[in-house]
């Protein structure tokens, strides 16, 4: 779900780079966020809420509401929207608060 | 009403149409801004002074029809892309309106594309007739629209047809 | 522990035009951004400004955003610092920051707050689902990295963001299904309405969402009518079959470092919520720290770069640098700002200026 062609924008692109969210392998382009990696693969959920474990996606995309709090490499509470992507990386949805190794 | 849909009235464009004796002379901007908001640079694009001078930047443009060529600077300057270029004079029963457009892709000059008007109708057809585009109109095209002339103060955007 | 002269928090708008005011008055400016980039929101913005020509007008912000961070980088007497997180404000006047996982302790002379504001939300059954976000999310996702949110989108909100991202929306290729309105009135400027609905966009003032459905994903969306005391009227609900919605019920001024600083706040909804009170100089209650830009009261950016260069003169000036044409510099801004607000759209912000002023 990338934008093809823009009246106004020309999009720079970084190196297309393999990650992963759970179990499956996705591509994306370092520089962009893991937020809109994920969306451009047509992923939009993020995490699950603590109590009623109701799935959560993006909403600011900011870094300001912690609404795309997921595990990247293992470490919880990431900020999605302002975490950028890097080759290799294990993205996976969060269950609950997240607990420090 | 344009505070609650969106859509100027025909009271509205009353206020800001040209005469028709004006119309049947030559291109003539009209500019379709009905609300007080700060925002001049249309006055200060106009190299003739047919925009009347803003006393305020809250100000209406003020269209002085007989000092205006249709140049069409203030079209390209309209951050609200409100201001139309109109020209009767284009042919028998076709008239000529040029209106600013920032979407892909652009129509081919020769296109029959459907005539749209305020409210995002169909209310016809009309060929493209020329395409201005480039770096130095920094993303916003103008394209030039032939219409048959009782639609020139109706259509103000169009649809490129789907190839089948 | 770093030295500065002065500490800008936030390079938005109102941060970046505060920096080059405070320095080319010849103070030390730190601009700090959490962001990995300069521009703030400006950067997202594909659309021309309007204002007078001194204001930039009719130039895109992503431009302005570019030409001002050039500047900004340019200049010797700013030191930028990127990617790093204000943490607070402590009674000592320390300002505390988190960089590359580093903690940083900066000791400024003045502060300049222009930290923005954030998108409110709205209540509604099952607002939480994945694929509702606040317009400006969109907007970021669109516009700086070419991706779309989903297929096919409602807006809440017809005030000058919702309006402007469903355009923005259009033009990435998303389609909008319709932009609702719980008030009588369309508030974005008249203009930036017409161009979406000729586009095929319609827009319903009086409505607004019941609930969104969905399971895992928004699947679709029911709109009400509001009668003219805003209450639902039954019967007049529509199903809207929409992958994204989009809300745009206006921001709140981001205020939490000048709270803990000890600034007198005040809640003034006309400005988006709880605000400091400041003077004339934009300086609040506590001493030296200064405010500019949406954190002072939701407003356009063109007011934001205004404000900021207001108070980067005047906290550099406090510091007592001077420049021969002072006074005219800053009269010139105050009779522009003043401009700006001056018509019939700058009623609300004028009233709450009123309220948020410091006697």
């Amino acid at each position: 779900m990338r934008v093809t062609e823009h009246p106004i924008l020309n999009f720079q692109k970084g190196a297309k780079v393999k990650f992963y969210y759970n179990d499956l392998e996705l591509e994306g382009y370092e520089g962009e966020t893991i937020a809109a990696a994920l969306h451009a693969n047509g992923i939009r959920t993020m995490r699950e809420s603590i109590h009623l474990h109701r799935p959560r996606g993006l909403f600011c995309n900011i870094g300001n509401c912690s609404s795309c709090l997921m595990v990247v490499d293992g470490k919880p509470n990431v900020r999605v929207c302002v975490e950028k992507l890097r080759a290799g990386i294990r993205v996976q949805t969060q269950r609950g608060k997240g607990e420090l190794k | 009403m344009l505070a609650q849909n969106g859509i100027p009235t025909a009271e509205d464009l009353a206020r800001v149409r040209p005469t028709a004796e004006r119309l049947a002379r030559g291109p003539v901007a009209v500019a379709e801004c009905f609300q007080n908001i700060p925002c001049d640079p249309c006055y200060h694009s106009c190299k003739r002074q047919a925009i009347k001078p803003f006393a305020d930047i809250n100000d209406r443009p003020q269209v002085d029809h007989d000092q205006c060529n249709g140049c069409g600077m203030c079209l390209m300057r309209c951050p609200g892309l409100a201001i139309f270029v109109i020209d009767h004079t284009y042919g028998e029963t076709e008239a000529l309106v040029k209106l600013p457009y920032e979407f892909l892709p652009l129509p081919n000059e020769g296109d029959v594309v459907d005539a749209v008007n305020r409210a995002g109708k169909v209310v016809g057809e009309a060929r493209v007739e020329k395409v201005q585009s480039g770096a130095k109109l920094d993303g916003t095209s103008v394209v030039w629209l032939s219409v048959p002339k009782d639609l020139s103060m109706e259509v103000r955007h169009f649809k490129i047809r789907e190839v089948r | 522990m770093k030295q500065t002269e002065i500490c800008i928090v936030g390079g938005g708008p109102a941060g970046l035009t505060a920096a080059l005011k405070a320095a080319a008055l010849g103070a030390a400016v730190t601009l700090i951004d959490r962001n990995d980039y300069l521009g703030g929101q400006l950067i997202k913005q594909t659309h021309r400004f309007f204002g007078s020509k001194q204001q930039r007008a009719s130039e895109r912000g992503i431009n302005i955003a570019r030409e001002l961070a050039a500047a900004v980088q340019n200049e010797e007497r700013i030191t930028v610092l990127t990617g790093a997180t204000v943490l607070g404000y402590y009674k000592d006047g320390v300002i505390t920051v988190e960089q590359n996982e580093q903690y940083l302790k900066i000791k400024p002379q003045k502060i300049i707050m222009a930290t923005g504001g954030a998108e409110k939300s709205l209540a509604f059954p099952n607002n939480d689902l994945p694929g509702i976000y606040g317009a400006g999310a969109v907007q970021t996702l669109v516009n700086v990295y070419g991706v779309k949110p989903g297929n096919r989108v409602l807006m809440v909100g017809a005030g000058n963001i919702g309006v402007i991202v469903s355009y923005q929306l259009l033009q990435a290729g998303v389609e909008v299904a319709a932009i609702i309105e719980a008030a009588p009135a369309i508030g974005a400027y008249w203009v930036h309405a017409s161009k979406v609905v000729r586009a095929g966009v319609p827009i319903y003032t009086g409505h607004t969402i019941k609930r969104a459905w969905g399971e895992k994903e928004v699947e679709g969306a029911t709109i009400i009518r509001l009668d003219g005391k805003w209450q639902p009227v039954p019967g007049s609900e529509k199903d809207l079959d929409v992958d994204v919605i989009c809300l745009s019920v206006g921001l709140s001024p981001l205020t939490e470092l000048l709270w803990q600083a000890g600034c007198r706040m005040r809640f003034v909804p006309e400005l988006g919520g709880h605000v400091p009170l400041r003077n004339e100089l934009l300086e609040t209650s506590v001493p030296g720290i200064y405010v500019a830009g949406d954190v002072s009261g939701i407003e356009e950016a063109s007011a934001a770069m205004m404000e900021g260069a207001l108070a980067g003169l005047n906290a550099a000036k406090a510091l007592g640098y001077d420049a021969p044409d002072f006074a005219q510099q800053r009269d010139n801004i105050i009779k522009e700002l003043a401009e700006l607000r001056s018509g019939p759209v700058g009623e609300k912000i004028r009233n709450g200026l009123v309220k948020a002023g410091l006697a």
